[in-house]
């Protein structure tokens, strides 16, 4: 065999062996969305009811807090970003990150200074290879996470809230995590979290039409609030905040097996394509070898047949 | 006024149980709270506890709720939890292991979880 077509047919298997591993991959992620999807939709009626109820206290009530009250002047914000332990998803987290220093840039352009936590080893890998700080990182459970997952990530976060920014605490938090839209569209996303932004309607509209002007602060349904609407709302923010977080741990995973999904199929693609390509070299390679041997055998022939028809002479 | 209320049972990462009652009992910070049709509109934080709901096919529901909310608005009653379990998926057997292991722990709060969760399976 000549040199040129063992070399095509050695990229041939190594190729082969490629796909195989890629198509794999592209069906492991395939069935991980599904899974991931439909945890984004089980963890859908608490998030739901747990921000009614929210709502409830935040317009029910004129109660203080916090987790509630916007800061005058915030000069500290905490970014969450959210990103994934493993690579080969595309630009899955290179777009969270880079919609993560938008967001960062615009704090700072604000005047505010950003402290830092990152979800998932790419994140961290990325803003280590700057040097640049890390508040906070967790990692190992970006492909499943667990409600458990999204308390630890919440508790430093609140903690940061509650302290004092004199102290190294901030002023708001926002999250940065890519949003689940459909098997093909995920879109990097930013939020803010805290200070929560309760969309007052009912109280405006009234303000606006001049009705019944309720005192300030007139619950809509009156609710009873046990044992006191600060309570309620202490125990409540930090579950708000950790729902929160794990619907976007959640979003997060589902986008970045579809991602994966999606790399990998164009992966397996390619490579196919490649194989393709390969063997029709391979075959005029082939083809060049058969014809090169028969006009040596022919060229050799005819000149035996020149010699001796010159000998016979 | 209408003679039952819906009732939704909500944990993080499921829906456990949504339908139609006569009667919640739960146990919120303050004490056991029964909640009928018609309640004042309330907004709670609930305790350890099990939860009876009495459907309004005269059936009883169980549940083990570990920390969470009790909201009631417009004869909707939310229960949310953190981990909320029924009584019939609670494996008693596991939950007196718990119970012992938390105790030999002196883990106070794994304990109450367990205990919780044996009397919410056995009725008591």
């Amino acid at each position: 065999m000549g040199a040129q077509l063992r070399v095509y047919k050695r990229r041939i298997r190594s190729v082969t062996a490629t796909k195989k591993i890629t198509k794999a991959m592209e069906m492991i992620a395939a069935s991980r969305v599904v899974k991931a999807q439909r945890k984004v939709t089980a963890s859908t009626p608490y998030a739901t009811e747990l921000t009614r109820a929210v709502t409830a206290v935040g317009t029910g009530s004129n109660t203080k807090h916090p987790l509630t009250t916007e800061v005058e002047s915030a000069s500290r914000a905490a970014v969450l970003l959210l990103t994934s332990d493993r690579g080969l998803a595309g630009a899955f987290n290179s777009n969270a990150i880079k919609a993560a220093e938008r967001l960062t840039a615009r704090l700072e352009a604000e005047g505010k200074a950003v402290d830092t936590y990152i979800v998932g080893r790419r994140g961290i890998a990325h803003y280590n290879f700057r040097e640049r700080t890390i508040a906070h990182s967790w990692t190992g459970f970006t492909d499943e996470p667990s409600y458990g997952d999204a308390k630890k990530i919440a508790g430093p976060l609140i903690e940061a809230i509650e302290k004092d920014t004199a102290e190294g605490g901030v002023d708001e938090l926002h999250i940065v995590y890519t949003e689940f839209v459909s098997m093909m569209t995920q879109t990097a996303v930013d939020g803010r979290l805290l200070p929560l932004r309760l969309e007052d309607v009912s109280t405006d509209a009234s303000a606006a039409t001049g009705t019944e002007a309720p005192a300030k602060g007139q619950p809509r349904p009156l609710y009873e609030f046990e044992p006191s609407a600060e309570d309620v709302l202490d125990a409540l923010l930090p579950r708000y905040v950790e729902s929160r977080i794990y619907n976007a741990l959640l979003q997060s995973a589902a986008s970045k097996h579809a991602a994966t999904r999606r790399a990998m199929k164009s992966a397996t693609d390619n490579a196919g394509e490649l194989i393709n390509t390969l063997s029709r070299l391979a075959n005029a390679a082939r083809q060049a070898e058969i014809t090169q041997e028969i006009s040596e055998i022919v060229g050799g022939a005819s000149a035996l047949a020149d010699a001796t028809a010159g000998s016979d002479k | 006024m209408a003679a039952e209320l819906h009732v939704e049972l909500v944990a993080a990462d499921r829906q456990v149980w949504s339908g139609e009652a006569r009667l919640v009992v739960a146990r919120t910070a303050s004490g056991d709270i029964g909640v009928m049709p018609g309640h004042q509109p309330l907004l709670s934080v609930l305790e350890s506890g099990p939860v009876t709901i009495r459907t309004s096919d005269g059936g009883t529901v169980v549940a083990a709720v570990h920390g969470g909310f009790i909201s009631f608005a417009d004869n909707k009653l939310s229960l949310l939890a953190e981990i909320a379990e029924l009584a019939d998926e609670i494996d008693v057997q596991r939950a007196e292991r718990a119970l012992d292991r938390a105790k030999s722990d002196a883990d106070a709060y794994a304990e109450r979880r367990a205990d919780v969760r044996l009397r919410a399976a056995t009725g008591r």
